[in-house]
C-alpha cells in the first residue's frame, strides 16, 4: 500500500492529514480522450463524507476535455487532477470551492503540455467562511519542444471571514521558447460599499452577499454543458453557508 | 414623519455632525444645502445606516420608530430610500434580478405577498418609462458601464419600483445634463410628491429645486443646521454664497 504522504510533499502541503488517512489510499481514475475526441465531465462533491479523488487524464492529439469541479462537500475534500496534453489538445478546468465551518478543500492540478500547440485554461473560484481552508496548487509544465503552448490560470478566492484561509500556488515549469503562460491570483473580501448599497435597497445581509458572489462563482462554470445545473448547485450550497 | 434631534456622528473618530436637528412632516420636501465638508453626505449615510458612520449622540425617529436601532435592510423595509451620490456597480447581477429580490425582501419583511415575475416586469417597465430609461438597460448588470447621468436615472427607477415613503437623495442632480435634470426632477415629483411621503434633497445647487420645489431649505455648515427658510433661501444662496448667508 502506498504510504500516506507527509506535508513535506508539496502536493500535500496544506492537506488535512488526519482526514486524508481516513480515505487513503486514493485510487487513480484514468480518463483517456482519444485523438480528435471531445468530452466533458463534471465532478460535484456536496456530500457529508470526506472525499479524495485523483483523476489522471490523457488527452491525445487534437482531443478536448472540459472538466468542471464543484468541491464543497465533507469536512475534507481533495480533488487532484493530472493532465497530459498531446499535440493540439485542449483542456478546460472550471472549479469552484465553497467551504465553511472547519472544512479543508483542495484542488491540486498538474497540467503537462507534453507536445506542441496545446491549450489549457484553468479558472478557480473559492469562497471560504468560518475557519475553512481552501487551497489551489496548480503546476503547469511545458516540455522541451512544446512550442505554441497556450496555458492560462486564473485563481481567485473570496474570504467571508477573517478566520478563513486561502492558499494559491500557481507554478510554471517551462522548457520551451514559444509559449504563452498567463497566471493571475487574488485573494480578497466582499466590497463593503457594494454590500451596503444592496442592503440599503432591502436585501438582508445573506441575500446581499449571495448576489455579490453569484457572478464570481459563475465564472468557473461559464460555457459548461451543464452550466445552469452547476450554478444552481453552487448557489444552493452558498445559501447554506451565508 | 422624520424627526432628527441633536444628532452627533463621527467617522473614524472625527466628529462630522455636531448637534443637527431637523423635522420633516409627511407631504413635505426639504432641501439641505451647504458647502463641501459640511456633513451633507454623512447625514445621508447615517440615516441609511452605513457601517463606519458612528452615531455618538442624539436620536432619529421615523414614524415613531427609532430609526438608528434598525439595520440598513430594515430601514428600507420600513420605507426609507437612500439615493446614492455615487451609485455602486455590481458586476454580474442584472438590475431586474436585484430589484425584484430587493422589492420582495421588503414585502416579505412587511408581511406582504411577493410579486411574480410578470407583475414585477410590468412595474419595472412603467417606472423605467417614467425616467425615460430603456428596459434593456435594466437587463444589464447594476450600474456597470452606465454613464454618471444614467446611474442617477437608474437610482430614480429603483426608487420608483421600491416606492418608499421617505427618500434621502444625496446629490442626485450631480452629473446630470439639463435634459436629464428635468427628467429626474419630474421623476422625483411623480414618485415622491404625495401627502403620505417625505423627501430630504441634499444638493449643492439651486437648479434641481427649479423642478422639485422644496417647502423648506436648510443650510448645513459645520455639522449643524445654521439657517432655515423657504425656497427663496436657495436663490439667495445661489446669488450671495454660503459665507454671506450662513
Amino acid at each position: 500500500m502506498t504510504p500516506l504522504p507527509s506535508r513535506k510533499n508539496e502536493a500535500f502541503r496544506y492537506t488535512d492529514l488526519e482526514a486524508l488517512a481516513g480515505v487513503w489510499p486514493v485510487a487513480p481514475e484514468e480518463i483517456v480522450i482519444g485523438p480528435g475526441a471531445s468530452e466533458a465531465m463534471s465532478v460535484v462533491e456536496l456530500g457529508a463524507n470526506d472525499v479524495a479523488r485523483h483523476l489522471v487524464v490523457t488527452i491525445e492529439e487534437r482531443g478536448a476535455f472540459d472538466l468542471r469541479v464543484l468541491n464543497a462537500g465533507g469536512g475534507f475534500g481533495r480533488i487532484a487532477v493530472d493532465v497530459r496534453l498531446g499535440e493540439g489538445a485542449s483542456f478546460t478546468l472550471g472549479a469552484a470551492q465553497l467551504g465553511s465551518g472547519g472544512q479543508t478543500l483542495e484542488l491540486v492540478t498538474e497540467v503537462d503540455h507534453a507536445a506542441r500547440d496545446a491549450v489549457s485554461r484553468q479558472v478557480i473560484r473559492s469562497v471560504l467562511g468560518g475557519q475553512a481552508t481552501g487551497s489551489y496548487l496548480g503546476k503547469v509544465a511545458v516540455a522541451r519542444g512544446s512550442d505554441g503552448t497556450d496555458a492560462g490560470q486564473s485563481v481567485r478566492a473570496m474570504l467571508l471571514d477573517r478566520t478563513a484561509t486561502a492558499n494559491a500556488r500557481p507554478e510554471l515549469e517551462i522548457y520551451a521558447d514559444d509559449v504563452k503562460c498567463a497566471h493571475g491570483c487574488a485573494v480578497g473580501e466582499l466590497d463593503p460599499t457594494g454590500l451596503f448599497y444592496l442592503q440599503s435597497r432591502g436585501l438582508t445581509p445573506p441575500q446581499a452577499k449571495r448576489l455579490m458572489l453569484q457572478a464570481f462563482i459563475a465564472e468557473a462554470f461559464t460555457g459548461a454543458p451543464d452550466e445552469q445545473r452547476l450554478c444552481e448547485a453552487a448557489l444552493a450550497r452558498l445559501g447554506e453557508m451565508l | 414623519m422624520l424627526q432628527i434631534e441633536d444628532l452627533h456622528a463621527t467617522i473614524a473618530g472625527k466628529a462630522i455632525l455636531k448637534g443637527l436637528s431637523l423635522a420633516v412632516n409627511s407631504g413635505e420636501i426639504h432641501a439641505i444645502m451647504g458647502p463641501n465638508g459640511a456633513g451633507k453626505s454623512t447625514l445621508g449615510y447615517v440615516l441609511g445606516g452605513r457601517p463606519g458612520y458612528e452615531v455618538t449622540g442624539g436620536s432619529v425617529t421615523f414614524d415613531g420608530q427609532d430609526l438608528l436601532a434598525l439595520e440598513p435592510h430594515e430601514r428600507a423595509a420600513a420605507g426609507l430610500f437612500l439615493g446614492f451620490q455615487y451609485p455602486v456597480e455590481i458586476p454580474g447581477v442584472s438590475n431586474v434580478q436585484f430589484l425584484r429580490e430587493a422589492l420582495n425582501a421588503q414585502r416579505k419583511a412587511r408581511g406582504e405577498e411577493p410579486l411574480s415575475g410578470g407583475e414585477f416586469l410590468k412595474l419595472a417597465r412603467e417606472k423605467a418609462a417614467l425616467l425615460r430609461m430603456d428596459m434593456d438597460m435594466l437587463k444589464r448588470p447594476v450600474n456597470v458601464g452606465f454613464s454618471g447621468g444614467e446611474k442617477k436615472r437608474a437610482e430614480m427607477v429603483q426608487m420608483g419600483i421600491l416606492d418608499p415613503r421617505f427618500a434621502v437623495l444625496d446629490e442626485t442632480d450631480s452629473g446630470l445634463d439639463i435634459d436629464a435634470l428635468r427628467i429626474v426632477g419630474e421623476g422625483i415629483n411623480a414618485i415622491m410628491r404625495h401627502p403620505g411621503k417625505g423627501v430630504l434633497l441634499i444638493t449643492h445647487y439651486q437648479r434641481l429645486l427649479d423642478y422639485v420645489k422644496p417647502d423648506f431649505v436648510h443650510v448645513l455648515a459645520g455639522g449643524r443646521i445654521v439657517r432655515t427658510g423657504g425656497p427663496e433661501l436657495a436663490l439667495e444662496l445661489e446669488e450671495r454664497g454660503y459665507e454671506a448667508v450662513a
